[in-house]
């Protein structure tokens, strides 16, 4: 009987704090899965995959803003890799002048609110055309990941044994053979963990999207807000749960993809 | 790359650099003066007050309100985080360490537009949580209050943005070096003393660029405030898009751009003041 009685408080906060946490994710899971639930029933009257075959039925809206959604982080995720595997190798490892302003450059667009730099990218994407096409939307979510693809891949490359270039070295590889069989191959975890940030960044961003895709992009954050607005529950949380899978997996599973030697790194 | 003379690293190192720092300069910066400078500008052209005025006028009763749901959702996240890392690092129970460190990064990952939804819900009359508090008897049914306004949003903010700074402020509480905990234990000083006067002033730095970077996020959300509250007073991200999407009027909403930006730079100024006052170390 004893045993138990320390753990009671300690219970009562870790309880409530698990319920503020999972709380809503269990409404929103309900939701998911209610056929009929209105005031005063505490639970759904009726489950089923009513929505679920709505949702997913061949060529509907929500397949097909998935389907654009996917494209569009796939392209972010290789326009950020272009972009931060050269820069993120000379941080690393080349005598750049300014280096740290350099880093900092690719945070700002983390330390300013967006929003209104949004509003703006979207007038100058209206000069060009870009406005409405997935082309503008990539762009938008490039800049925005570029911080985390630069960032991690400079430490990942900074976590590379510096012993192991000058081995292939001596041995006669060129810089660029280097390069491509030992520094690529041995920073890859940590390259491969920036992508998959950039890809849930892109693929999680609502109001870049919100501004720039207008009318004829639909991302599926942007689907979920008009069906959560039209009052459609069972369709948002099904499309957010489509969205939070990855984000949860990814939570559950980034310190395999982010070793502690390249995390200690990062932003240095 | 051993040989070679350092000049013609250098000029490898910018060359490879460049196209990602050009990117940011033009997709990033340039868009950003272009808000600057557009807030100064009358529709007709030339310089002129008048965006902020306009700005003043409609919106003031909105910029207050922002600034006190990000105020109170950034010191609830200072809080909550240096508690979640002073547990994890003080905690004597290992077993209720390691629920607790497995519980407390849920949220870390989940879109802003998601935590929405799910808070949509939840906090709603007759939501999970109304719903759970009467089923335990804790409320009745017709006492039951909608947290869906500002109280709502708060929330949500804290609610998604806590695991992120807790994650920092945890790491760097980690690192730190046990002995003067140790020895600050000895001298039989309480687990709160020690959070508070060791453990708390050596990870200030990483709490502090955490709130700053959560402050900045939420400055910019503008899914949270109309799905979680929708009524007026709102913040002034729903302004500035409700001035583009209604009346296409860049000028009031870059003035209110112009202003979020303000808004973080004095949290940005307090922090590094108070760096400065205690002995030139941010």
């Amino acid at each position: 009987m004893r045993a138990w009685l320390p753990w009671l408080p300690r219970a009562i906060v870790l309880g409530l704090f698990a319920f503020i946490i999972f709380g809503p994710l269990m409404n929103l899971v309900l939701w998911a899965f209610a056929e009929q639930w209105y005031f005063p029933h505490k639970l759904p009257l009726a489950y089923g995959l009513k929505f679920w075959n709505q949702v997913f039925k061949p060529r509907s809206d929500a397949i097909g803003s998935l389907v654009t959604s996917i494209w569009i982080a796939l392209f972010t995720v290789g326009a950020c890799l272009a972009l931060a595997i050269p820069a993120g190798y000379a941080l690393a490892r080349l005598s750049l002048p300014w280096r740290a302003a350099i880093m900092l450059a690719f945070l700002l667009p983390q330390a300013f609110p967006s929003l209104a730099v949004y509003i703006n990218v979207a007038r100058i994407f209206y000069m060009f055309g870009l406005n409405g096409t997935i082309t503008g939307v990539v762009l938008v979510h490039t800049v925005h990941g570029l911080v985390f693809a630069v960032w991690i891949t400079t430490a990942a490359f900074a976590a590379v044994d510096r012993d192991l270039e000058l081995a292939a070295r001596n041995i006669g590889a060129s810089g660029l053979v280097t390069f491509f069989t030992v520094t690529l191959p041995l920073a890859a975890p940590g390259i491969m963990a920036s992508a998959i940030f950039v890809f849930l960044e892109s693929l999680d961003e609502f109001t870049g999207t919100f501004f720039v895709g207008v009318p004829d992009v639909t991302t599926l954050p942007l689907l979920m807000f008009t069906a959560s607005l039209a009052g459609n529950y069972q369709i948002a949380a099904i499309t957010a749960l489509i969205l939070l899978v990855p984000s949860v997996g990814f939570m559950l599973f980034v310190e395999r993809f982010l070793k502690a030697d390249v995390m200690a790194k990062v932003g240095a | 790359m051993g040989a070679g003379p350092a000049i013609g690293h250098r000029h490898l190192g910018l060359f490879l650099v460049a196209p990602a720092l050009a990117t940011v300069l033009i997709l990033f910066v340039y868009p950003l003066c272009y808000s600057l400078v557009t807030a100064f500008v009358a529709k007709e052209g030339g310089f002129t007050f008048g965006n902020f005025l306009r700005a003043f006028e409609f919106y003031s009763v909105d910029i207050a309100f922002t600034l006190v749901i990000i105020g109170i959702s950034t010191v609830l996240i200072g809080l909550c985080s240096v508690a979640i890392g002073g547990y994890l690092t003080l905690g004597e129970n290992p077993r209720a360490v390691a629920i607790l460190k497995w519980l407390y990064r849920w949220p870390l990952f989940i879109p802003f537009i998601v935590a929405a939804q799910c808070m949509r819900t939840f906090l709603a009359k007759n939501g999970l949580m109304n719903n759970t508090f009467v089923s335990l008897g804790l409320v009745d049914p017709i006492n039951t209050i909608s947290l869906l306004d500002w109280r709502g949003i708060i929330i949500t903010f804290v609610w998604k943005q806590l695991p992120f700074v807790a994650l920092l402020v945890a790491g760097a509480m980690a690192s730190l070096d046990r002995s003067t905990i140790e020895s600050a234990r000895n001298l039989g000083a309480g687990r709160l003393r020690i959070l508070v006067e060791i453990v708390v002033p050596q990870v200030q730095q990483t709490l502090m660029v955490g709130l700053i970077l959560s402050f900045v996020t939420m400055m910019s959300v503008l899914s949270v405030p109309i799905m979680v509250s929708g009524g007026s007073p709102t913040m002034i991200t729903v302004d500035m898009a409700f001035r583009i999407n209604s009346y296409g009027d860049y000028g009031t909403a870059n003035a209110l751009g112009f202003i979020s930006y303000a808004l973080t730079g004095f949290a940005a100024w307090i922090y590094l003041k108070r760096g400065v006052s205690q002995g030139g170390k941010p």
